[in-house]
């Protein structure tokens, strides 16, 4: 499992973590773990929220290096205001992901972020885009990301299926995030979890001890 | 131009990146594999049975280098039958776990395979035992190789205490299959080992009968 230091390389802190987001029917769900770790040997917070707003009805996952994460994603999120202003509408979500790739992509030497972007907007309803670390752009109805969603891909391919309702959806990704934790050890803590719908946003907490438990627990 | 660089089977070591699991149900167990051997970026056998017979109703799962792992299951084939020659019965599946371990042990540093080992025996009815890099652990059931992160997951979720020998065998087959989509490494078709009281039974499925989920 060499792959897994090369991730923990990463420059200072790094969001050793459980990313996902996936489309029901009418909405998307976006969820993450929330702990933040220096190189797998420490926990510096049991308690982030990897999950962030840029816009009202786009939200969007960071994985890799929390300092470039969080750079990023603040840039992202002023220039996707004052797009908005411009368009005199709120953005689509294909725009906001756009302005996390083109940031992404001509930063590639410097940065190790890579995200996932999740929303409704009018023209598409609700769709999930991922950036990966290079900047590739590419849409999806269910991804993963972070070290943590090796161990469940086997499972999201089994049991994700396309129009779910809210509630089927939010029961696989809780599950999902509780599969990465119990076998990741630099995902843990919380599972933070956003609803986004045409009628507003929802956020879900899920403390650890409310999170499913499995056979050998 | 660019000149044509050595073909890669010729200088990379063969592996076997592979799928492994093995898993108990009342009465016996059931092993499974991909069968997919690759050198670097080539594929040099994808119909290779990863399922090595250790003893009547014993079997071993391989994975990882594929010469190493194929000289540790023949060593302990042969130390086997010597060994129930001088019992004068079947061994007992631990005693085959325990051989693998203690030559998993010894060369730890020169060897890199991991056997799974399975198998029935009067004693203690079906057993799994996990032997990797020189431990020896009894499991309800085991995973191995590059595909397994994939399924750790899968498994975790779906593994339930007391399933009958079809579900098992329904849980091992999706298993490989999931892990097969996933991992570069696994591939090819599925060998299926059934082990209980009444005898040995392989069964292969073939990559276009292999289920498929929700993209495919």
């Amino acid at each position: 499992m060499e792959k897994h230091y090369s991730d923990s390389q990463v420059k200072g802190v790094s969001t050793g973590t459980t990313i996902l987001a996936a489309i029901f029917d009418g909405g998307v769900v976006i969820g993450s773990d929330s702990r933040a770790s220096m190189g797998g040997e420490y926990v510096s917070s049991k308690t982030i929220n990897k999950v962030i707003q840029v816009h009202d009805r786009i939200f969007c996952c960071m994985a890799g290096s929390l300092a470039d994460a969080q750079a990023v994603t603040k840039t992202a999120k002023f220039q996707l205001s004052f797009h908005s202003v411009q368009m005199e509408g709120p953005p689509l979500v294909i725009a906001a992901a756009s302005v996390l790739k083109d940031l992404c992509y001509k930063n590639k030497e410097e940065l190790e972020a890579g995200f996932i972007t999740a929303g409704w907007d009018k023209k598409k309803g609700p769709q999930v885009y991922v950036v990966s670390l290079g900047g590739m752009l590419i849409s999806q109805p269910v991804t993963l990301g972070g070290s943590g969603s090796t161990f469940i891909y086997g499972y999201v391919d089994a049991k994700y299926k396309p129009n779910m309702t809210r509630e089927e959806c939010l029961q696989f990704a809780t599950n999902a995030l509780a599969l990465a934790m119990g076998r990741d050890n630099v995902s843990g803590g919380v599972a933070h979890l956003v609803v986004i719908t045409e009628k507003g946003v929802e956020h879900v907490v899920v403390p650890g001890d409310k999170l499913p438990r499995f056979h050998d627990e | 131009m660019l000149g044509e660089a050595e073909p890669q089977w010729l200088s990379e070591e063969v592996k076997t990146g592979t799928t492994i699991i093995a898993i108990q149900f009342n009465g016996g167990v059931v092993l499974g594999s991909d069968s997919r051997v690759s050198a670097g970026e080539s594929v040099v056998n994808r119909v290779m049975n990863k399922l090595s017979p250790l003893h009547d109703k014993i079997y071993c799962a391989l994975s990882g280098s594929a010469a190493d792992a194929q000289t540790i299951a023949e060593m302990v084939n042969y130390q086997l039958d010597v060994h129930s020659m001088e019992i004068g019965e079947d061994p007992q599946v631990r005693s085959a776990a325990t051989l693998v371990k203690n030559i998993s042990y010894k060369y730890k540093e020169e060897l890199s395979a991991h056997l799974i080992v399975a198998g029935w025996d009067r004693k203690e009815g079906g057993q799994v035992f996990a032997t990797l890099k020189g431990l020896l652990t009894r499991q309800p059931f085991a995973v191995g190789g590059s595909g397994s992160s994939y399924v750790y997951g899968f498994v975790d979720a779906e593994y339930r205490k007391g399933m009958g020998k079809k579900e098992c065998q329904q849980f091992v087959i999706n298993t490989l299959s999931l892990a097969m989509n996933r991992d570069g490494s696994s591939g090819g078709v599925a060998y299926l080992v059934t082990i209980d009281e009444h005898g040995t039974e392989e069964n292969v499925i073939l990559g276009n009968d292999l289920p498929t989920f929700f993209d495919q």
